[in-house]
């Protein structure tokens, strides 16, 4: 019984729960009601994936009302799986949130932060869910008003400009979209995209609809931070406390992400999107630049979240490369990385956490010495940062080398360039860290001792998550291969 | 007792080493290479073990005769590395010579090219530490450009692996030859890590920067892994025979000139490595048993020599030829031990390099190579030269430098002492180390032709080396031969050098200058644009953010609709 509801749990545990948790206020209660509601919704997607993997695709209509009247949700095996990522990252980052989130945000605004750190995941849950093109800018419009909230809560005032700044963008983006789904809805009278997909196959051949996919591609952009539209992704992710860094870097791109993968496979079609529309050739360019010029804009950083939030801008880029390839295995190298990315990011992110809980700053300066006062914490930073260079054995070499070997099968060899030149750039400003940790005299001035378990627990998780992953693929490089293959249209 | 690949022991060891205090330490330490040479012994010969991974067959563990005869070999040089280093207080150095010997276990060991390739980074990464823990300036910076080089080797192999891949849809690690880019790709990655003419600095120039005992474990692994690739990828590739005959003779010049005395070891170590490769080139089954056997006996009489000037580092804080002499007083056991290192490398009969040079050198005439012959020939007398008596004579004898020491700890002379029976033992009785060999052997090394060509070599050449002495080109008095000398290697020869190819220099400037200047040039526009204030870094109004979306919208509009 329960188990034909999986897909509405999904999204309505965190929704609930919302509600709740500013009714509680009391910071320890409102985060344990977090932590319960993220953990449950865990469980649903791990449940759901695999209901997916036995049956194929789910469709559960809303309160009965049949597609394409009603609201549709449609799982299939590309949003299972982004399903997961985005649950399991909030849990662990959720059980790290206490600690840090109790240091970097005031008592009383505790419950609204959890408040807005629920709203933010129904947000990213719906916009993955569902299948219906109206639902998906709602659920769109609740993670980004609710993650505006969570940056804006940062400890330094700049926090503020950079919730601001992110909000014009954002809405913008958002209204993009908006005008996007509109010229569709016009275009073919639905907004189940399913149903919009059997329809435009007909009138895809029209300027609507080249404008609202030119509409969509660019909004969708900005939300994904593809450059030249990642601008305000660096000091959103500076500025925000640290486990919305955290959390937002490893999920809220990487939904975009899958948004653009719906719309360019699953309604507009990969012929139409990556054929007769030059967006191939714009993602391959604007990838290129991202991985290159983001990469050597995050060696002279000296905020290392600011030097992640280019990193991550760079890793949008090796995205966009993979699906700009417009082959089975390019997407599936862009699954992957959505994957691995989640992973090494959250790690990364979550040591920063713990240093800037200790030392309350994440300035490269003040790292000196860290590596021997700080053993723990620095060893989660250097196996995430060997994972982001790509080094074998873990997560990053795997989405590395499908990568790689995407671009051989197609014979682009100036991509495969790029990813090695971005490797490189990578080993510079990941190594400039650990020269400065390990190999620098120690600050005898600042403070000594490790984060709380509570805190480096989780970091250590994810951690060895990136070697288990970086070992045994079964799963990250298993599911992406077949999600692949589904949203091409190949059977299995 | 599971087939374990023999680097997980040394693996498991490094971590137990990072938390152990000195003394369990210790002994931990002795036991590794003990123990692990043990389980390799019982592992069952042609042993394949593969697991899959993202769809690909690997193979941590192949074991055949090839990979044998290094695992022993490096069990060996391990273990003597590690008695000769037991002294050594600091952690983090045993760590990583633990990690070090490991990683050339697991190389040789991997039966496929993306498990070599771990391994083969590996080895760069915890060789590098050997380096850094001398501690100084120099060996910091001669430690980054030896990592940076290392790592582009690495690079270089795991891209040729992944092109060598999609041709034939397979990582096995087995014969690749020169045929299509991948091959090439890994050709020149082996050729690095082998210390190819004009890819050697890194081997030269980090080598003697690093500790006493660090120096001893580097000239035991890196190169040798490489030899053994070659073997295993490359055997029989003619352009080997000609590579590895120029890597016998342009050392010995450098090494004439050279007062540094390990960095000499280091040009002969480049020397021996031509001997391996010329004798892989030929590829028939004299010369690859000759090549491997070399490369067996060179990492116990070059470690044997390491280990002496190590010694005479460690106990006098000197290394310069011209600072040193006469030591034999003070260090007679030493002197004896580097004086049999000096033999075997000089390749006298009844000494270690004597069995397994001249296999290489018949196989040379045998396949008709006669100049590559005479060159071989020539870089047998330059190593006498270089090796075998200036290492000797400017440490132990020549002036008398006014030094008084004492022989350095017993674990250095125990060390010392284990190489020096190896290279007696082998060179008097070398049918136990023919008995491992990938082939038959078919060789008597005690025949009258070649133990004559041998004695006559080496007769003229220490004739020729004391007319020098006599007639006065090495000057009689000895009071004044430390200026002499420092002169001779410092000044004269560069000096003679950098006249000769003044007009080369002034082209040189030129050019460095204007990429000195570019270099700046270029340095300011990545500041300018990627700095921290940089265009691309600093934040951006608002207002500017919303006209980049405007017009990658207007753009893409326009694209769509064309």
């Amino acid at each position: 019984m329960i188990g034909t509801q999986l897909p509405a749990l999904q999204v309505v545990v965190p929704l609930l729960a919302a509600p709740l948790c500013l009714a509680l206020h009391r910071p320890f209660a409102t985060w344990a009601l977090t932590l319960t509601a993220s953990a449950l919704s865990m469980l649903v997607s791990i449940l759901l994936l695999g209901q997916v993997l036995a049956q194929g695709v789910i469709d559960y209509a809303f309160g009965g009302w049949a597609a394409p009247f009603g609201i549709a949700y449609r799982v299939d095996l590309a949003n299972a799986y982004v399903l997961l990522i985005v649950t399991t990252i909030s849990t662990v980052v959720t059980i790290f949130a206490r600690r840090s989130v109790a240091s970097e945000v005031e008592a009383h605004n505790q419950g609204l932060f959890y408040t807005a750190w629920l709203l933010c995941l129904t947000g990213l849950l719906g916009i993955t869910i569902t299948g219906d093109a109206f639902n998906l800018f709602v659920f769109l419009e609740i993670s980004s008003l609710s993650s505006y909230v969570l940056i804006a809560m940062g400890t330094e005032r700049k926090a503020l400009t950079a919730a601001y700044q992110y909000l014009i963008m954002g809405t913008i983006g958002a209204t993009f979209i908006l005008i996007g789904i509109g010229l569709l809805y016009m275009l073919t009278g639905t907004l189940n995209m399913l149903d919009m997909a059997h329809r435009l196959i007909t009138v895809a051949d029209s300027r609507t609809a080249r404008t609202g996919f030119a509409f969509l591609t660019v909004g969708l952009g900005l939300k994904i931070a593809l450059f030249p539209l990642h601008l305000w992704l660096p000091n959103a992710y500076a500025h925000a406390p640290s486990a919305v860094s955290a959390f937002l870097a490893a999920t809220a791109t990487k939904v975009a992400v899958y948004v653009l993968l719906r719309f360019v496979f699953s309604v507009f079609g990969v012929d139409f999107a990556l054929g007769t529309m030059p967006l191939a050739l714009g993602l391959a360019v604007l990838g290129t630049i991202a991985v290159l010029s983001a990469s050597t804009v995050a060696i002279f950083q000296h905020n290392l979240k600011r030097m992640l939030a280019y990193s991550s801008v760079a890793q949008v880029g090796y995205l966009a490369l993979g699906v700009s390839l417009a082959t089975p295995a390019g997407l599936t190298a862009t699954l992957l990385h959505l994957f691995n990315h989640a992973l090494m990011k959250g790690t990364l992110f979550l040591a920063l956490g713990c240093i800037a809980w200790r030392l309350g700053s994440v300035r490269l300066g003040d790292l000196k010495g860290l590596g021997y006062r700080m053993p723990w914490t620095m060893g989660v930073f250097v196996l995430g940062g060997l994972s982001l260079i790509g080094l074998p054995l873990t997560a990053g070499f795997i989405s590395k080398w499908y990568l790689v070997l995407a671009a051989l099968e197609r014979g682009w060899w100036p991509v495969i360039l790029v990813i090695i030149a971005g490797s490189l750039l990578a080993v510079i400003y990941i190594w400039r860290v650990i020269e400065t940790a390990y190999l620098s005299k120690t600050n005898k001035t600042a403070g000594a001792g490790e984060a709380p378990l509570s805190m480096l627990l989780p970091a250590w998780l994810l951690a060895i998550a990136n070697l288990y992953f970086g070992m045994h693929t079964g799963l990250s490089a298993g599911i992406a291969t077949q999600a692949a293959a589904a949203l091409f249209g190949i059977q299995p | 007792m599971p087939d374990l690949p023999p680097f997980v022991l040394f693996y498991l060891a490094a971590l137990a080493a990072a938390v152990l205090p000195q003394r369990p330490r210790q002994l931990l330490m002795l036991a590794v290479p003990i123990v692990g040479g043990l389980v390799l012994l019982q592992l069952p010969a042609d042993l394949l073990i593969r697991v899959t991974f993202m769809d690909m067959v690997l193979e941590p563990l192949r074991n055949d005769r090839l990979s044998q005869l290094f695992g022993i070999l490096f069990h060996i040089g391990a273990f003597i590395g590690i008695v000769f280093s037991l002294h050594v207080p600091e952690r983090s150095q045993h760590v990583a010579a633990l990690l070090y010997a490991g990683s050339a276990l697991g190389a040789v060991f991997a039966g496929d090219l993306l498990t070599l390739f771990v391994f083969w980074e590996m080895l760069a990464l915890s060789s590098v530490f050997l380096i850094f823990a001398n501690r100084t300036e120099r060996a910091w910076s001669a430690g980054m450009r030896y990592l940076v080089i290392q790592v582009i080797s690495g690079v270089l192999l795991l891209a040729g692996a992944l092109i060598l891949y999609r041709q034939n849809g397979s990582l096995g690690f087995n014969h690749i030859g020169l045929q299509g880019a991948g091959g090439v790709l890994i050709f020149i990655a082996f050729g690095i890590k082998c210390a190819f003419p004009l890819l050697h600095n890194w081997l030269t120039d980090a080598y003697p920067e690093a500790t006493p005992t660090g120096t001893v474990f580097l000239s035991a692994f890196t190169t040798k892994v490489a030899v053994y690739a070659l073997a295993r990828g490359f055997a029989g590739t003619e352009a080997l025979v000609y590579i590895g005959a120029t890597m016998t003779c342009f050392p010995i010049f450098y090494a004439v000139i050279e007062n540094d005395l390990r960095r000499v070891l280091a040009y002969s170590m480049i020397n021996q490595i031509g001997f391996m490769v010329v004798g892989i080139g030929l590829g028939t089954a004299l010369a690859m048993n000759g090549a491997i056997a070399h490369a067996f006996n060179d990492v116990i009489f070059k470690g044997l020599l390491m280990m002496s000037m190590g010694a005479v580092l460690h106990m006098t804080g000197r290394i310069n030829g011209s600072d040193l002499g006469g030591l034999y007083k003070s260090m007679p056991v030493t002197t004896t031990l580097c004086i049999i290192g000096a033999a075997s490398i000089s390749a006298f009969p009844l000494f270690s390099g004597f069995v397994s040079k001249s296999m290489v050198m018949v196989a040379v005439l045998e396949e008709g190579h006669p100049v590559v012959w005479l060159a071989l020939l020539f870089a047998s007398a330059g190593v006498f030269h270089h090796a075998g008596i200036k290492i000797p004579f400017f440490a132990f004898f020549a002036h008398d430098s006014g030094i008084r020491t004492t022989e350095p700890p017993l674990n250095m002379l125990a060390a010392m002492g284990i190489a020096a029976i190896l290279c007696v033992f082998i060179g008097t009785y070398p049918w136990t180390l023919y008995g491992l060999l990938p082939f038959a052997v078919d060789y008597a090394p005690f025949d009258g032709s070649h133990i004559l060509a041998q004695i006559q070599l080496l007769v003229f050449s220490a004739a020729a080396f004391a007319w020098l002495k006599v007639s006065g080109i090495y000057p009689p008095e000895l009071h004044s031969t430390n200026l002499d000398v420092e002169w001779l290697y410092r000044r004269l020869a560069p000096n003679w050098l950098r006249r000769s190819t003044a007009g080369l220099d002034r082209f040189r400037h030129i050019l460095m200058q204007g990429s000195h200047r570019a270099g700046r040039g270029l340095m300011r526009q990545i500041l300018h644009h990627y700095g921290p204030e940089g265009t691309l870094a600093r934040s951006w109004p608002t207002g500017s953010m919303v006209l980049w979306v405007a017009v990658l919208l207007a753009a893409s509009l326009m694209l769509y609709y064309l």
